[in-house]
């Protein structure tokens, strides 16, 4: 996931003046730091625990965080146009939910017809909210709030309060999540898959590039004369697309569809976009960031039990380096804005 | 060329915003290859009519002509397609995206077929177009990352990609140094040379005397008239900015000066102000004025503790005063009515009462447990002594008038035992009966022993109040004026010219 070397964020700085390019090392200081943190992890974990970094072992890492990064990618978006998305956990268990039923109904479904019935959804979903954002204009985490309820309303709604268990679910179906293709696991391929698409979308496209115009200053967005509400109503139904997406792929590698299914799950995902770097002050926000932020909270969950750490102090310590992640960042942004009023002469 | 044809022109164009006449039957007439400097004081209109030219506001009434030929935009980008490009001051860049996607947003290069964007050559003719400016820096580099005059150029250079007929500048020396500020000019000309009609809106004389062959100026929303440049003498073109009478009544009383209660010395807090020392005195009304953006308020606020200055003293009552936050500034007497009452001055929730006695809820607690009879009394007594018209002190700071609203943060104001009050824009929305209100109340808190610090931008009052006024440019005070010096023509001077020396003769009675 290489972008640095198309656009914007790349910044060479080409010997122009000191202060420009000191904060440009600060930013890419970011990421950098971000992955020497990961394989300092890595290393220190492999010395207690050399079963850590095995084949075996990182495959498991990236099938366990495939889902989380399909959906950080769409949480970028969200974010980077100034909103949230609060109700992906509840829309991942809705489509989730419908497709399993459907499945349970119409065992002899095409698994790929079973995607299409949970990224529909999904995106059924998503373009609600879309329109309650854009065009109603209420304020993304008021409207996915609300959502978020209503989507997990209608999953109790529609299973009745049961769930969907393994024995119920054909073998085609599961073996979505749980089949590969060169010993490559489908949900790491389908990861790549959506990161190859979505850096085209973000880098080479001229919506994909407004998406960013329009979290970086609105006003300006608007005098540009870039349709500001399309943007978000687009924003709003790809992350709805996506959690339809990461619901079948949840159940199916769970082989278990229930009424609580992923339910707080949108906060991982903001907060491996935090930890990626995007600003939820918009406008800011790399892919590479964001599926380092993935990685790192994937290897957080599988590497403290590998070293025995209790369940509590993981939380803890996951929190505790968002945390820190933020703090870097905050940082570095005052530096930068002090090295801008620096340059006004008075 | 007598009379050709007009590039654009614009015909009895009045824009309204709700309860706002915002431009009222204005005239403008653009010549092919002209530049053409529009003038006018703060709230002239300007702006909006930059707007109604680059089709972001829809006008109620009036034509527009390009070339002779009707037009009228419902958004901005029929105004792109028609050629008009506008530099606006500080708007409308994006900081988090690069000088090429700075220059280019809004008709990227694609690809046809795929729709991919052309970076390469997006980059190459941002890279050319920036070579052409005489800019050294390169097109990937962020847009934040640049200098004011920097992202200037690109907002420049966005301009030619467009291959603009009609450029519109609003205040781009604004912020510029005088190199900067000559880069520029010498690059608004060669633009001409090349085709293009300019329109330069400018607070600053020397730039329309070094740019411009004719000056439109507007005032309160009305247009005055249009000269040509050497026709028109530096005073006469002051008169027609500011010639509006002072038709208000202005109850200033001649209050009793007694000791010095402030006293700035070369106070400076980097890349807002810097070298503003002035003194106040008890009784006495002090007018702080100058354009929007010249660091008024950022001075205030350091007064009141809300930000660091990072250079001189501040020395009040005979001890240096070294305030960290608002709550150690009214302890220590200074208070401070901030410009924007509704986000700032109320809690727009509350009842007139409640918002009253918010600075002072302290004086009504017993052990984190409140009086509500003590202070129900101190709020209607409050109430009553600044003349807040309402049923009672319960009714909601939301329901009443924007003059009732301002007496209310008054009254917060006086429930402090303060010696020096800051007001910023004080009738700023008010209507006139209220302003007059206001004014007889910031006169008897001077007789009172106040010393007051007025924040203003209009003219009339600051010349109707102020027993002395500080005139502020660009983070600097350029004149401390006394009364009799008083005059809207040598404030004006003050606050826009190049050349209005520092050290003028008036600036004795400063400090």
């Amino acid at each position: 996931m290489k972008q640095a070397a198309t656009n914007s964020a790349a910044l060479q700085g080409a010997g122009h003046d000191k202060s420009g390019s000191l904060s440009a090392n600060i930013a890419k200081f970011r990421e950098l730091g971000l992955l020497l943190f990961i394989v300092i992890l890595s290393v220190g974990v492999q010395l207690r625990n050399p079963s850590f970094l095995t084949w075996e072992n990182i495959s498991d890492i990236a099938t366990n965080t495939a889902i989380l990064s399909i959906l950080a990618v769409g949480m970028m978006l969200v974010i980077i146009t100034r909103g949230i998305d609060l109700s992906i956990g509840a829309t991942l268990a809705l489509s989730g939910m419908v497709s399993a039923l459907t499945v349970s109904q119409y065992p002899d479904l095409h698994p790929l017809l079973a995607v299409g019935v949970g990224v529909g959804v999904g995106l059924v979903c998503g373009v609600v909210i879309g329109f309650l954002v854009s065009w109603i204009n209420i304020l993304p985490i008021i409207a996915t709030l609300g959502m978020m309820n209503v989507f997990r309303g209608l999953t109790f709604e529609t299973s009745g309060g049961k769930w969907v268990s393994a024995h119920q679910m054909p073998e085609s179906f599961k073996a979505i999540a749980t089949g590969s293709v060169f010993g490559i696991n489908n949900l790491i391929l389908i990861a790549i898959a959506i990161y190859i698409v979505a850096y085209y979308f973000v880098s080479h496209t001229r919506t994909g590039r407004r998406v960013y115009a329009i979290g970086s200053n609105p006003e300006s967005a608007e005098i540009s004369g870039i349709r500001t509400g399309r943007i978000l109503w687009l924003v709003y139904s790809i992350m709805g697309g996506l959690s339809g997406l990461a619901g079948v792929l949840w159940v199916s590698k769970f082989a278990s569809a229930q009424g609580d299914t992923a339910s707080g799950y949108e906060l991982s995902v903001i907060a491996a976009c935090v930890l990626g770097g995007v600003s939820i002050a918009g406008g800011v926000g790399k892919l590479s960031g964001v599926i380092l932020g993935a990685v790192l909270l994937g290897i957080l969950n599988n590497a403290l039990p590998m070293i025995n750490v209790s369940p509590f102090w993981q939380n803890f310590i996951q929190g505790s380096i968002i945390l820190i992640a933020v703090l870097v960042n905050a940082l570095v942004k005052r530096g930068i804005d002090r090295n801008n009023l620096m340059r006004r002469k008075i | 060329m007598a009379e050709a044809e007009y590039v654009l022109e614009l015909r009895g164009i009045t824009k309204i915003f709700p309860g706002v006449k915002a431009l009222d039957d204005v005239y403008f007439k653009l010549k092919p290859g002209e530049i053409h400097a529009l003038m006018g004081e703060n709230g002239a209109g300007k702006s909006t009519f930059i707007k109604v030219i680059t089709g972001v506001h829809a006008p109620e009434e009036g034509d527009m002509f390009l070339n002779g030929q009707k037009v009228s935009f419902k958004h901005p980008t029929d105004a792109q397609k028609a050629g008009i490009a506008a530099i606006y001051q500080h708007v409308t860049n994006y900081p988090d995206l690069s000088v090429t996607e700075n220059i280019f947003m809004g008709h990227e290069k694609i690809q046809k077929g795929t729709r991919r964007i052309r970076w390469k050559e997006m980059h190459e003719e941002a890279g050319r177009l920036l070579k052409e400016l005489g800019a050294g820096f390169s097109p990937k580099t962020l847009m934040g990352a640049l200098s004011v005059a920097e992202q200037q150029i690109v907002e420049i250079a966005k301009a030619l990609s467009v291959n603009a007929k009609i450029i519109i500048m609003d205040e781009p020396t604004a912020a510029l140094t005088k190199n900067e500020s000559e880069e520029l000019y010498r690059i608004t000309e060669r633009l001409r040379d090349n085709g293009a009609s300019i329109i330069f809106i400018s607070h600053r004389f020397e730039d329309m005397y070094r740019l411009a062959s004719k000056v439109t100026v507007f005032r309160d929303s009305k247009y005055i008239g249009t000269w040509d440049v050497d026709e028109i003498s530096n005073p006469d073109l002051i008169v027609a900015m500011v010639g509006r009478e002072i038709s208000q009544l202005f109850p200033k009383t001649e209050a009793k000066i007694g000791e010095e209660l402030l006293r700035l010395e070369g106070l400076g807090k980097t890349g807002y102000f810097a070298d503003v020392s002035f003194s106040l005195r008890r009784g006495e009304i002090l007018g702080l004025t100058g354009l929007v953006g010249a660091g008024r308020t950022e001075v205030c606020e350091t007064l009141f503790g809300v930000s660091k200055h990072d250079k001189g003293t501040i020395v009040f009552k005979g001890q240096e005063l070294k305030v960290k936050s608002p709550k150690e500034a009214m302890k220590v007497g200074i208070g401070y009515l901030p410009e924007d009452r509704q986000k700032q001055g109320l809690v727009l929730q509350w009842g007139i009462g409640r918002n009253i006695t918010l600075p002072a809820l302290k004086r009504f607690s017993n052990k984190g447990m409140l009086n509500n009879r003590k202070e129900l009394d101190l709020a209607k007594q409050l109430a009553e002594k600044v003349g807040v018209k309402a049923k009672s002190v319960f009714t909601l700071a939301s329901a009443l008038s924007g003059g009732n609203q301002q007496k209310v943060v008054f009254a917060k104001l006086l429930t402090g035992d303060l010696d020096v009050l800051i007001l910023d824009e004080p009738t700023k929305g008010v209507d006139v009966g209220a302003k007059s209100a206001i004014y007889e109340m910031i006169s008897d808190l001077a007789n009172a022993g106040y010393g007051i610090i007025m924040v203003s931008s209009e003219m009339p009052e600051i010349i109707g109040m102020c027993d002395r006024v500080a005139v502020m440019r660009e983070g600097r005070i350029t004149a401390i004026l006394d009364r009799e010096g008083l005059t809207q023509e040598a404030i004006l001077a003050a606050s826009m010219d190049d050349s209005a020396p520092a050290t003028d003769g008036k600036k004795g009675a400063g400090a």
